[in-house]
């Protein structure tokens, strides 16, 4: 394996000329870092798209634009999109761009193993998308794949199933990169205590990847053979259980739900301190937190399936264990709150995001206690209550944190400062609208609509024009988010290197934009630069 | 910090993360028969418990309390058995033996194996449903168009929650495979019922 790290440049932001050398061949973070965020803002507004078509046909009663089968699809691969294709890699790029930047090394561990990881993933998703133009069309049993639906797929099964393999690989060897860049590249006097909270929640992040993402690999691997090699481990018809598939595609699918929220968990607890210029509050409970966060995830999966016949037990103990999770989960919420307790605040963009965060982040946290308990679950099981939940905690939470989290660094990205007052037109018309589309959800959910159906009865038809006209203007505010980001890349008023008056931490030592190779040297990290440096 | 040791703690990492890696895929093909093991230990998914003859009878048992125990016979499409029970259901008091038969038929010009695979409703009556002998605990092989009464025994335990009044015994036979011509020549295939 090559170690870009080992020869020096005598000129620091000396770029490799030519298309291919610079995006195709790059081994640089900075660049597989963009390349990652510009491949995830795709992703989210293809998995838009489909948000969007679902959103028209449910705007009235009645099959309007689109056939069932194709709205079983469009549900179907706009969560595959969004999750694997937007958040994580979103995450990802952000890591890939900050983490060496926080902890003062030169480049991530391993390099080119870092430009293969990126370059799988349009491969996979072309992969998938592909099916939408076959015979029989795209994957339509929902992302969970549970079978024996998915099993009754055609073509798609194949190409899904490769597709996730894809995924899979390309995350877990992020993940190992981060590791191995966080355990061993951290410059002198990086102590683990002193890193900032984002490459806290990363590391744990990339053990919970490694731990799960091998798990989702093989659930699907035997779909794959059930379909097409007669084995029967979830069939049947030929002695399989398709309930083991749901332990098993849960034992993934919880952990992976912590996946998507801890490196945001990370974004905010940077932001929120830089803009109420007041240390973390609790840096250590934080951590804790997340560590805890991510051991109960492992124990918990069983509440995705309350109704599937478990013993009251089993019942009873998933649903005391996920209750459990609201513990260190308000431990962070109530250290954001109590780091902004009586801060200077300023309310530039990237805090605006931030405090959205927090209060949305826990509405979908306590929808997330009601659907613990279990015996309240059988109501809202596979009901629109559901589809409110998880995104209020993945769009307001997970998506609000990387838009947080790319005003907050775009102008040590570029070296320009974005445009405040657009900046703002975007944020307020996104929250107000993103609760317009989701918040009549848990009314809809509540009174028994349930989710990936095309059609309804006619007592649902308020809300769901409600909730639709929302989707429609959350959609297109996102468009001013990427002219807003063009047009910040292309120019604008110079940023400083420290950009935020109260800012703390290594990557704001480095002039913006940030040189093309930064901390070659392995200097001492200084303490007074550190946000957490001082304190233990 | 030297570059060279950098490198060596790197790879150390990048070891151990890849072991973690391919455990884990093993993992999730572990889980299968973990699952059921699981299952039969705690007697959840409908599987049955089994106890020897000797065993049973050893306790007091309420000779007035009865429940029903419906029978019902299953084939998987790919057998060509025929496949009932001689009852549909029978009144049983908890603690006592009984035997019923099922009814098996070979459809097929061929000898097939067969394996059938037993659940009980509902799921936490299963615990209490102890069978000493059945023919669901060997494979079963039947010659082309070959005729048999299979008997199971068994006992509801008398601990059957108070609130179980109908309990279920499914069967579903599952095909195992034809004979080899090698294993026909030998003549193998005896059944476990012909005792």
């Amino acid at each position: 394996m090559s170690h870009a790290t080992t020869h020096e440049h005598d000129h620091h932001d000396e770029k490799p000329k030519g298309f291919v050398k610079r995006w195709l061949l790059t081994t640089n973070h900075k660049d597989i870092g963009t390349l990652y965020l510009i491949f995830a803002l795709i992703m989210f507004f293809i998995g838009g798209a489909m948000a969007l078509i679902i959103r028209l046909e449910l705007f009235q009663p009645g099959l309007q634009f689109v056939q069932p089968d194709f709205f079983n699809q469009l549900t179907t691969v706009h969560a595959l999109a969004m999750i694997f294709g937007a958040v994580m890699p979103a995450f990802v790029g952000l890591a890939n761009w900050m983490i060496p930047m926080m902890i003062g090394a030169p480049d991530m561990a391993l390099p080119r193993m870092n430009n293969w990881s990126f370059w799988i993933m349009p491969f996979a998703f072309a992969i998938l998308l592909s099916t939408f133009f076959m015979d029989g069309g795209a994957p339509a049993a929902g992302w969970t794949m549970y079978p024996p639906l998915v099993l009754q797929g055609g073509k798609n099964v194949a190409f899904m199933v490769f597709a996730i393999h894809l995924m899979g690989i390309s995350s877990i060897m992020g993940a190992i990169n981060i590791i191995a860049t966080v355990l061993n590249m951290r410059a002198p006097g990086m102590d683990f205590l002193k890193m900032p909270l984002f490459v806290w929640t990363w590391l744990i992040t990339a053990f919970l990847l490694i731990a799960v993402m091998p798990v989702l690999a093989g659930a699907v691997t035997m779909i794959l053979t059930d379909h097409y090699f007669g084995t029967s481990f979830f069939n049947a018809a030929g002695g399989g259980d398709p309930v083991l598939y749901q332990h098993i595609f849960w034992f993934f699918g919880h952990p992976e739900v912590y996946i998507l929220i801890l490196p945001a968990f990370g974004v905010i607890s940077e932001i929120i301190p830089a803009f109420a210029r007041k240390p973390l509050f609790g840096y250590t409970a934080m951590v804790y937190a997340t560590a805890s966060i991510a051991f109960l995830s492992f124990i918990v999966w069983a509440h995705h399936m309350f109704t599937v016949g478990m013993p009251l037990g089993g019942e009873l103990f998933f649903m005391y264990a996920t209750m459990l999770i609201a513990i260190p989960t308000g431990v962070k919420i109530f250290n954001w709150v109590s780091t902004m307790w009586q801060g200077a605040m300023t309310f530039e963009a990237p805090m605006l995001w931030a405090i959205a965060f927090v209060v949305l982040f826990t509405i979908g946290g306590f929808s997330g206690i009601m659907l613990a308990i279990a015996p309240a679950d059988f109501q809202y099981h596979d009901t629109y209550f559901v589809v409110a939940h998880f995104h209020y905690v993945l769009v307001t939470g997970a998506v609000f944190a990387i838009i947080a989290a790319v005003y907050y660094w775009l102008p040590k990205w570029t070296g320009h400062m974005y445009d405040e007052k657009l900046a703002k037109w975007h944020f307020w018309l996104s929250v107000i609208s993103v609760n317009v589309l989701f918040f009549p959800q848990h009314f809809l959910g509540l009174a028994g609509m349930p989710r990936r159906i095309p059609d309804y009865a006619t007592q649902f038809v308020e809300f769901n024009m409600i909730s639709s006209i929302g989707a429609f203007v959350f959609g297109f505010s996102q468009l001013l988010f990427v002219y807003l980001v063009w047009k910040t890349a292309k120019g604008g008023e110079k940023a400083s290197s420290r950009v935020w008056k109260g800012a703390k931490g290594l990557e704001w030592t480095v002039p913006s934009p940030a040189p093309h190779h930064t901390f070659q040297d392995n200097a001492p990290v200084n303490d007074a630069d550190l946000a957490h440096g001082s304190a233990h | 910090m030297s570059q060279r040791h950098v490198d060596k703690k790197a790879r150390k990492t990048i070891g151990v993360t890849l072991g973690v890696t391919v455990l884990m895929f093993g993992f999730a093909f572990a889980l299968v028969p973990l699952y059921n093991v699981f299952c039969e230990i705690t007697g959840i998914n409908g599987k049955t418990g089994r106890v020897s003859a000797s065993e049973v009878n050893q306790r007091d048992f309420d000779p007035n309390r009865t429940v029903v125990v419906q029978f019902d016979g299953t084939v998987n499409s790919a057998l060509p058995w025929q496949f009932h029970p001689r009852q549909v259901s029978m009144e049983v008091v908890p603690g006592k033996l009984y035997t019923t038969e099922f009814f098996a038929k070979n459809l097929a010009d061929r000898p097939v194996v067969g394996q059938a695979v037993p659940s009980v409703a509902p799921g936490e009556a299963s615990l209490y449903f102890n069978k000493t002998e059945c023919f669901c605990f060997t494979e079963q092989t039947l010659q082309p168009h070959e005729e048999v009464w299979m008997p199971v025994t068994f006992r509801v335990s008398p601990d059957l929650p108070e609130d179980v009044h109908v309990m279920t015994l499914s069967y579903t036979f599952f095909n195992k495979g034809g004979l080899t011509p090698a294993q026909e020549k030998a003549g193998q295939g005896s059944h476990a019922t012909g005792r």
